[in-house]
């Protein structure tokens, strides 16, 4: 994984509560290849219709092309465990995404691809929301080593992110290859276990 | 480590968690065994990963893999059209059993959803932990194991190594207390629940459900509870074990038998928070006020009583909230006043992990014997098993008398990944879990309702109370 250190660019805002993981790639897509378009997926149906038109979904509107953070509302990524959705979040452009809270297993799929989700208080979320929409194409800074967000109008807010995944973001270390040093450790414990579940 | 775990009052969560916690970091993250791991046939993804990291699945025997989003549940043998639901059917018939993994693949006569058919193999016991990178995982909650729902990368990182780093979260008790009134049943409990407390209320937390309204539930609506305790945020809903659970699981074939089963109940009889535990946020519901729910939004926290209207957005709280109503009602194609009872529909699916079960079936065969259904329905077992079991109780006839189609198991219209879909526009009485935006097909209207209220719905084409609809003809 490519460390995470700070992030400064285009931010578009997405409004609303509750976006749900279906609306950040249906589930029609979920067999999708990991192809160099695959953010053609993000928030499908919502830039989409059925003849594959575009909506003039705020993701493609010209003021906001590039942009590199995204700004939703609260409980962003709820309902289904789909990491497609990180996955697609990443393949449009985008590396940290600013919102009041975030579904917890969306949440944990973003930091084991190396995308940030960055909690902040939901009026800063609803300001930098209403910001961007104001001033379209303004930018916005995500600074993981102090932990802090520079909204469009230069002010400065801190943001909440779990200190271990914090760490592993900014070393780029994968959690897997981490853990594979704690063989010994898990076969002592299966060892134990087995004799606990002497019933099974 | 027991010893210090019985001077602290602690929850049934945190037990379950002190047993698995392998290390615990210095930054506070728990390193937990996975005592069971399911995969379905979207997961060969983690297999790609495991093989570029040149990693072998550690513990074959303790993972299941099914076929359970993409089958047809028309034609089971029939080679699926769609290039890539064939390759991953095709994947998980060949792969995970060439490595040792116990699988039931599309035409194995065990196949279900994976939330139905691990229960039902006695797989899931009180105590254990549960995980599968499908949300849904919070239904083996029902036996007092912990069921996590998690991400592929995680799934990856329990077939290599058999375990998940988590760090610990709060801890909520919801208390239904008092007795479920006539026509009231597990889903409309949750539904409340979740219209109660709203899609974020739980994250972050484990929800314990406590009281004699969930005690007094059987193991099938146990599992409807748990199931949509992830639909208000929970990372995982449970319940603690007690006799129903240990007469549910006796004699299932792969749970403990004999002398064994004498000691594991012993064992798991032990299961429950401490009287004095300290849960950080407590919520109670009154059984005897729970009606018959239907969601008329977009969340599944969009839910009422049967008997109430289509709310108004001026009405709302916050402007956020107001903007969030209208844009659920201009989907849903609804005008806010207009009594839930009454919208008519155009389909109903009758089915999923949430409400795929006998119990379930039994209560939508009820209500249609005897009547003909006047829309379009479908009624989908949650397994295979489910399906010989209604039909040797001749459920399927009475579904098929009433003009019901009578299919085969799977994920079907809860997805719609597999064919099974609701046209755009088209509005759906569904025992599902989400009417989610484009959830059973795009531009799908999806009214979430109990398994009874969906046949009420297939018979008079409109969503109605069940509890006023007349008998049914003598036969």
């Amino acid at each position: 994984m490519t460390p995470f250190r700070t992030l400064r660019g285009i931010a578009v805002p997405v409004d609303g509560a509750n976006i749900d993981t279906d609306q950040i790639i249906p589930a029609r897509f979920l067999l999708r290849r990991r192809t160099p378009d695959y953010g053609r997926y993000l928030f499908h149906d919502l830039r989409f219709d059925t003849a594959e038109q575009g909506r003039g979904f705020v993701l493609d509107r010209p003021d906001y092309r590039g942009a590199v953070i995204l700004v939703a509302d609260a409980n962003f990524g709820c309902g289904s465990a789909r990491e497609q959705a990180p996955w697609a979040i990443q393949a449009f452009g985008i590396g940290a995404i600013v919102a009041s809270g975030f579904g917890d297993i969306f949440y944990a799929n973003c930091l084991k691809n190396g995308l940030l989700p960055a909690v902040v208080e939901p009026d800063v979320a609803a300001r930098a929301r209403a910001l961007l929409a104001d001033h379209p194409g303004s930018a916005m800074t995500v600074d993981l080593d102090r932990r802090t967000i520079v909204l469009p109008d230069e002010t400065s807010v801190s943001f909440a992110v779990d200190e271990a995944h914090r760490r592993r973001l900014l070393d780029g270390k994968d959690e897997l290859s981490l853990t594979l040093a704690d063989a010994a450790a898990i076969d002592a414990y299966e060892a134990k276990r087995r004799v606990e579940l002497d019933w099974t | 480590m027991r010893d210090a775990a019985a001077r602290r009052p602690t929850t049934l969560a945190e037990q379950i968690w002190a047993r698995h916690e392998i290390r615990r970091s210095d930054r506070g993250e728990s390193l937990l065994y996975v005592d069971r791991h399911f995969l379905d046939e979207t997961c060969f993804f983690c297999f790609e990963d495991l093989e570029r990291r040149g990693l072998a699945v550690r513990r074959p025997e303790l993972t299941l893999a099914v076929a359970d989003h993409t089958v047809s549940t028309i034609d089971r043998l029939a080679q699926p059209a769609d290039a890539e639901i064939r390759a991953a059917l095709d994947w998980v018939r060949t792969v995970p059993p060439a490595l040792g993994i116990p699988t039931l693949a599309a035409d194995d006569q065990r196949q279900g959803i994976i939330h139905v058919v691990a229960p039902e193999a006695g797989i899931v016991l009180p105590g254990l932990i549960v995980a599968c990178s499908d949300s849904h995982t919070t239904t083996h909650g029902a036996f007092g194991a912990l069921g996590l729902g998690i991400g592929m990368s995680e799934s990856t990182h329990i077939l290599a190594t058999q375990t998940l780093w988590q760090r610990p979260y709060r801890q909520m008790r919801i208390t239904v207390a008092g007795r479920l009134g006539f026509g009231v049943v597990a889903k409309d409990v949750i539904m409340a629940v979740v219209a109660r407390i709203g899609a974020e209320g739980a994250a972050g937390h484990i929800v314990e459900f406590a009281g004699d309204a969930v005690t007094g539930l059987s193991m099938e609506g146990r599992m409807t509870l748990c199931n949509m305790s992830i639909e208000c945020g929970a990372r995982a809903g449970l319940i603690a074990p007690d006799d129903t659970t240990f007469s549910w699981l006796e004699g299932r074939e792969q749970a403990p038998h004999g002398a064994a089963f004498t000691r594991a109940v012993a064992a798991w009889s032990t299961l429950r928070s401490h009287a004095d535990a300290v849960f950080d946020r407590d919520v109670s519901l009154d059984a005897a006020a729970i009606a018959p729910m239907v969601s008329w939004g977009t969340s599944p926290e969009d839910a009422d009583v049967v008997t109430e209207a289509v709310p108004d957005p001026a009405m709302a709280p916050s402007a956020t909230r107001r903007n969030r109503m209208e844009r659920a009602l201009a989907y849903m194609g609804l005008t806010p006043g207009t009594p839930l009872d009454g919208i008519a529909v155009d389909r109903v699916f009758i089915g999923s992990c949430t409400n795929g079960r006998l119990e379930d079936l039994r209560a939508a065969a009820s209500v249609v014997r005897g009547r003909r259904a006047v829309v379009p329905a479908i009624v989908v077992p949650g397994s295979r098993a489910v399906r010989r079991a209604a039909e040797a109780e001749g459920l399927d006839q009475v579904f098929r008398d009433a003009g019901l189609e009578w299919r085969d198991a799977g994920c079907s219209m809860c997805v719609a990944m597999n064919g099974d879909r609701v046209a755009p526009g088209e509005r759906c009485a569904s025992t599902s879990n989400r009417n989610f935006v484009g959830r059973q097909g795009q531009g799908a209207r999806t009214h979430l309702m109990s398994p009874a209220m969906a046949a009420a719905a297939a018979i008079s084409g409109r969503i109605i109370d069940v509890r006023r609809l007349p008998p049914a003809p003598a036969p």
